[in-house]
């Protein structure tokens, strides 16, 4: 896990980020550089506001209506808060998976090209055969094509187990290619086994996307990323290598959390 | 304590309080009991008299023909087909509408606008409003103010706006009862709003819309205030050529035998009410057998 990104490039960076939910304030001038192609986890106790980062940066959080916003996310360089930003286009290349794995009640097959379908334009034709060559590719990246290839007829809300749901959850958003992958404790719902499946995943798709991990397991964040963000009360405490953060935190409150003195 | 000093004696044997509480249990189980299986005699009475009197009149010549002999004698024919014309062509208003409205307020509406509100307190109100002021309403605007006349199409648009807020309602309900976690997944996905309900909220809000629908021919078919204005009339010796012509109802029809007309056999009144009361049951067993069956079919 050592000497994991000789490139440096940013794939989101906050910029004074300030965030209130209605007067409550949860995010307080939160400056993060999140690497491209590696994992990075954040931890914190409940309400610290790593999800709340998350939900910023596909601009999910708006839809409650009485979030206001201060600062800037950029991702790839790009503020998501300016005025000319499509949500549409932000969120095809941004992609969430959450915490509840949430298919939709259509067949499997019409799961995985649903992205696809809804960002092509009416003019571009696309044969049967291309939609299953997607469909194909990205069952295989998640490693859920064998299981599932004798039932893409079948409603994905049917017969699948937890852990095939989440991958199929990871697998709809592939064939629009995004660039940032948002995780809001994907395996929190699952087994000990469904949750060593999804982290093998995750690790798998690991330089091809930006992943951001939101986790509550610390033993997760351990396995399964490269840098680690532990967030308290609004604030970013500490950014670091996972490896340096788990062994050598530089802060009191980081080993305090680590060391379950509160959570 | 020695163990075997106890061995022989239950310890979970029951105290005075424990069987007064397990009396008070029965009791209560017994006699809500009774009062939920009261509620199925007046239906019960109902059937039986309607087929005891009015059974002998129903043969395939009373649906098919006209009333003849001043209405003392013959058949139904025109008021089944109006009964029917009317129910069409007011869901064929009410429904879109409806529909379109429902799905406005659960899907766009923001909860906290003084026009959602509004749109909900009016809605409320229009299904508290008596069917009569319905009648008058429906008198007043479609027939007088949009010269409408006394028609099928004036009763029908009287009807829909009857029937308008209990489409609403369901339709909302079921559109409601989608889980939330599917919209999430289409919006994260970068999908409009119109998108996810075209693609995922409404197929699988169809039953219950449907289902709200259908409920609300049977209210359509039975009421005979809202008609009785508007375009539907006591006797007419034919058929409507068109939606702006009068037409006769079941529901009009069978309070017209019953009080207006004199020397009417007693089996001819009954024999209505039962083909009416034969329709809702028909439709609303349909409807339950629908619900149930897409239900089943219906896994997330």
């Amino acid at each position: 896990m050592t000497n994991v990104n000789n490139q440096e490039n940013i794939a989101i960076r906050t910029v004074n980020l300030n965030l209130w939910y209605g007067s409550f304030q949860a995010l307080f001038d939160v400056n993060l550089a999140i690497k491209q192609g590696i994992i990075t986890s954040m931890i914190g106790p409940s309400g610290c506001g790593k999800s709340t980062v998350l939900r910023s940066v596909d601009r999910i959080n708006e839809r409650l209506g009485y979030v206001r916003i201060d600062g800037a996310i950029q991702v790839l360089d790009k503020n998501v808060y300016d005025a000319d930003v499509d949500l549409a286009q932000l969120r095809k290349q941004v992609g969430m998976v959450f915490q509840r794995p949430n298919p939709l009640p259509i067949s499997i097959f019409d799961n995985i090209i649903f992205g696809h379908r809804i960002h092509r334009s009416p003019e571009q034709k696309i044969s049967r055969s291309e939609e299953e060559a997607i469909v194909e590719a990205a069952l295989r990246r998640v490693l859920l094509w064998d299981k599932v290839k004798d039932k893409l007829k079948r409603k994905a809300t049917l017969d699948l187990s937890l852990e095939e749901r989440q991958k199929l959850c990871i697998a709809r958003l592939l064939p629009v290619k995004p660039a940032v992958l948002l995780m809001d404790e994907p395996c929190s719902a699952l087994d000990p086994k469904g949750t060593s499946a999804v982290e093998e995943l995750i690790w798998e798709l690991r330089g091809e996307y930006t992943i951001l991990l939101v986790t509550h397991n610390m033993a997760q964040a351990r396995r399964a990323s490269d840098e680690c963000v532990f967030m308290l009360m609004g604030r970013v405490m500490e950014h670091s290598k996972t490896d340096d953060m788990f062994v050598t935190p530089a802060k009191r409150e980081t080993a305090d959390y680590i060391e379950g003195r509160y959570g | 304590m020695h163990p075997a000093a106890t061995i022989d004696t239950n310890r979970f044997g029951a105290e005075a309080i424990n069987l007064k509480n397990a009396q008070v249990q029965k009791l209560v189980m017994i006699l809500l009991g009774i009062m939920a299986t009261v509620l199925v005699i007046p239906v019960v009475m109902i059937v039986i008299t309607l087929i005891q009197r009015g059974g002998p009149a129903i043969s395939w010549a009373f649906l098919t023909t006209f009333p003849s002999n001043g209405m003392t004698a013959g058949g139904i024919f025109p008021a089944l087909l109006g009964t029917v014309w009317l129910v069409a062509i007011s869901l064929l208003a009410s429904v879109p509408l409806g529909v379109a409205a429902a799905i406005y307020l659960s899907e766009y509406a923001p909860q906290d606008h003084w026009l959602t509100r509004v749109i909900n307190l009016a809605t409320i109100n229009l299904a508290g409003v008596p069917s009569i002021v319905h009648a008058l309403f429906g008198l007043g605007a479609f027939v007088a103010f949009f010269h409408l006349g006394t028609s099928i199409l004036a009763a029908s648009l009287t009807l829909a706006v009857m029937t308008l807020p209990v489409v609403i309602v369901a339709s909302w309900e079921s559109l409601q009862s989608v889980p939330q976690a599917f919209r999430e997944a289409c919006w994260n996905m970068g999908a409009t709003r119109w998108q996810t309900i075209w693609h995922v909220v409404l197929p699988n809000a169809l039953t219950g819309i449907l289902t709200g629908i259908i409920l609300q021919v049977s209210r359509a078919a039975g009421e005979t205030a809202p008609i009785m204005f508007t375009g539907a009339a006591f006797f007419l010796p034919h058929l409507p050529s068109g939606v702006m012509d009068q037409t006769m109802a079941l529901a009009l029809h069978l309070f017209t035998i019953s009080t207006q007309v004199p020397g009417v056999p007693d089996e001819i009144p009954f024999g209505v009410a039962l083909v009416l009361f034969g329709i809702v049951l028909v439709v609303n067993t349909f409807s339950i057998w629908l619900r149930m069956y897409l239900r089943s079919k219906k896994k997330w």
